[in-house]
């Protein structure tokens, strides 16, 4: 049960399952068979509340559950032995999971994510324990560079590299933080990692720790997740009482200790360096690099930074070893990456993908293709940082090479669907507005060069573009990628310019004829009612916040342009489809 | 309100000098960052309001006023966005009167509030009512649960 499970409801259903297991007298030996225990993201979250029984060696799964259903899934399945067929997991089910490789989710949604010893039972903590008994440092180090895991925060830097440079850097003192901001709107990778398994983290952060001879670590995790917050605490205190964190963990003569530090809502903490000034206490503004945080990071000190999804890898490459890890992905990008799927995809959902997988596998077979019957227009991945891959490109491999070679990156792991129904502008204009709103002011280019290209896009969206905007958008963004202080604007111009390559028509179409094709930018659709079609029944009229519709009964009714807002009232609550948006 | 600043300007000292924390736990007791606070702050540490406004201004999640009785949070994330997250809002934004930048009811009754993802993608469009998750939704049953909490 991850967030979204508990926004479905997951809370009652597993209090209703408390209650129906001990109110109708199920035996103590069944109730320990099916201990209903509260799991993280089991990954189809669209489906929630999903619960899985297991009895003996054989799992049933049920979708959308209700807590109202508990009561005749625990008497005929339970109780009578015959599973409720029509509330089953149907088709898309298994293939949702069928094309997934799981690694670091692979205990995620299976154990039960506030007990550590559940985590223990599945081999938690034992790579831990070997590598600060029996393991030099170098060794670990080696091992994670033989695996080629790249950071799973964005920029894709070798992780083992990073450890190297970090324990060669000279210093006593010496920090571990994990990145758990995750800015990226629109994906939660790092929250169903933390939420479901906060222990791999934590295990990770030690092994990375010890590497580094790092004594402090911290995780900088954003307000915004309480729930993987409490998680977090809960695991940290749960490890420290075992003696896994703390003075002389696991018996060897190294000390660890972790802190949280809660984000306090700034995209551009994400960054390295404003991260580090944010954990300090300052305003998380980010400054040029070199000295790199592995040199000079938190209060001045060696500092290594690295992503929840990274760090949770690490415990499950030590346990299954570092060629196994690399038999998965390419040459280049090795292992699996997790991916937040969602859009408008039939299965939205966290999945989990060897790298080089194609996007038509995850599209097509993972997430069930488009809803509705729609089209498919392109994928956005990268977020803010990233670009639109075209429907055309699907069999392009999903790694750090290829996305890069398309205009696209693998970021984050965000990876949102967009349909024949989204305006390809209006996207770029949303993410520019998004990284215009985040820029923290330091530098000119990023500052007011993201102002501009915002203002642009508006112009355009309204109706007013200039035969010239395209190229002024163009070299505009040449200018902010080359000058921009960090990554934030760095890179964002890139949604901007991936759409241009790919959507150039749609530019066109907007600044030349002054039409969205996909029908999205007000300023450029107008409203009326056919005479014919309208049957005067005064929904429009009741619906129309502006007052703009006039009619009497069996008149048709009219929309007045001068008050019209186009906040598409009228076309949505229209029964006989008379309202016309063109 | 003297000995809750009391015990955040201890916890400040305690801490090396943290002004993100000491924010976060101000606004933890008031729900904002009260202007006395800061005042009370400035003069016990000897550190100019400026610096706390500085820090308090940069981060979306500081307000330096009081929220409404109910809060509403919509999701403006990207997942949320294809998905007509904009029309939400702006018909709440309508139907409580509020401009395109204000957030808080004259009356104090409602706040507004837009955020970047909250990790409920797959339920895209995401709307929270006083911390209960609308997802998959659609203007009508938003705005009928806020006539619902008006009426109240
Ligand atoms: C504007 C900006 C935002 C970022 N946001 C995040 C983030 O939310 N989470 C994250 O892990 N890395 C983020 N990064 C990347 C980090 O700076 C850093 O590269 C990463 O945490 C390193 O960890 P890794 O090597 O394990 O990927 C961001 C970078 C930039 C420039
Ligand atoms: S984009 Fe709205 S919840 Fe993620």
């Amino acid at each position: 049960m991850g967030p979204a499970g508990i926004a479905a409801g997951g809370k009652h259903v597993l209090e209703s399952f408390k209650e129906a297991l001990s109110g109708t007298g199920i035996t103590a030996s069944l109730k320990e068979n099916c201990s209903s225990h509260q799991v993280g993201c089991l990954g189809l979250c669209a489906r929630d509340v999903l619960v899985e029984i297991h009895q003996g060696g054989t799992k049933t799964v049920y979708q959308y559950v209700k807590a109202d259903m508990v009561r005749r899934i625990v008497d005929e399945h339970l109780v009578g032995g015959t599973p409720v067929k029509e509330w089953l997991v149907d088709g898309a089910y298994d293939a949702f999971y069928k094309k997934q490789v799981k690694v670091v989710l692979s205990d995620v949604g299976r154990i039960d994510p506030e007990e550590i010893s559940a985590y223990e039972a599945v081999g938690g903590y034992e790579a831990a324990k070997e590598v600060l008994h029996s393991w030099y440092p170098e060794e670990v180090i080696e091992e994670i560079k033989m695996s080629g895991i790249r950071g799973r925060g964005g920029a894709g830097f070798p992780t083992g590299l990073k450890w190297e440079l970090g324990r060669k850097a000279p210093g006593e003192t010496k920090y571990i933080v994990c990145n758990a901001d995750e800015g990226d709107p629109g994906a939660f990778m790092d929250r169903a990692v933390i939420e479901g398994n906060a222990h791999a983290v934590i295990e990770g952060m030690i092994i990375g720790a010890y590497a580094l001879c790092a004594h402090h670590g911290y995780v900088y995790i954003r307000a915004e997740y309480p729930l993987a917050v409490e998680r977090l605490k809960r695991a940290i205190s749960q490890a420290t009482a075992k003696g896994y964190l703390g003075k002389k963990i696991f018996g060897c003569d190294f000390d660890l200790e972790i802190k949280i530090k809660l984000g306090a809502g700034a995209f551009v903490c994400g960054e390295e360096t404003a991260l580090i000034a944010s954990i300090e206490g300052q305003r998380g503004q980010p400054r040029a690099k070199p000295p790199f945080p592995v040199n000079k990071g938190l209060w001045q000190k060696p500092t290594v930074i690295n992503n929840v999804e990274t760090l949770a890898n690490i415990p499950y490459i030590i346990r299954r070893g570092c060629a196994w890890y690399a038999s998965y992905g390419t040459e280049k990008s090795r292992g699996t990456k997790v991916f937040a799927l969602t859009g408008k995809i039939k299965n939205p959902g966290l999945i989990e993908v060897p790298m080089g997988i194609t996007l038509r596998e995850i599209i097509e077979d993972i997430g069930g293709g488009i809803e509705n019957g729609k089209q498919l227009k392109a994928v956005q991945t990268g977020g803010p940082s990233g670009g639109c891959i075209p429907a055309n490109k699907l069999d392009l491999n999903v790694d750090y090479e290829s996305l890069a070679k398309a205009g696209s990156i693998v970021g984050s792991g965000g990876m949102i669907v967009l349909d024949e129904d989204d305006c390809m502008v209006n996207v770029a204009k949303y993410f520019v507005q998004f990284t215009q709103s985040e820029s923290c002011g330091k530098c000119v280019p990023c500052r007011v060069g993201t102002k501009r290209l915002l203002e642009t896009l508006e112009r355009i969206c309204k109706g007013h573009g200039r035969s010239n905007d395209i190229e002024r958008l163009e070299k505009l963004s040449a200018g902010i990628k080359a000058t921009s202080l960090c990554g934030l604007g760095q890179t964002a111009p890139n949604p901007i310019l991936s759409t241009i390559r790919y959507f150039r028509d749609e530019f066109e179409a907007h600044i030349r004829d002054k039409k969205c094709p996909a029908k999205v930018c007000k300023g450029l659709l107008t409203y009326s009612i056919s005479e014919k079609k309208c049957k005067a029944c005064g929904a429009c009229l009741r619906a129309c916040p502006s007052g703009a519709i006039t009619g009497e009964k069996k008149t048709p009714h009219k929309i007045d342009q001068a008050k019209c807002i186009k906040c598409g009232s009228c076309f949505e609550v229209c029964k006989f489809g008379s309202v016309e948006r063109n | 309100m003297n000995d809750t600043l009391d015990k955040i300007v201890a916890d400040y000292r305690d801490n090396g000098g943290n002004v993100i924390s000491l924010l976060q736990e101000t606004q933890e007791a008031f729900g904002y960052i009260p202007r006395e606070a800061v005042d009370y702050f400035s003069a016990q540490l000897g550190i100019a309001p400026s610096r706390f406004y500085g820090v308090a201004t940069f981060y979306s999640q500081f307000r330096l006023n009081p929220t409404g009785k109910n809060k509403i949070i919509a999701c403006c994330g990207t997942a949320c966005h294809v998905r007509g997250a904009e029309r939400i809002l702006s018909g709440i934004k309508r139907e409580l009167s509020l401009a395109e930048e204000e957030e808080t009811t004259q009356d104090k009754e409602f706040t507004v509030e837009k955020v970047a993802c909250l990790g409920f993608c797959s339920f895209a469009p995401v709307v929270l009512i006083n911390g209960e998750v609308h997802g998959k939704t659609n203007a009508d049953p938003i705005l009928k649960e806020i006539r619902k909490l008006k009426n109240k």
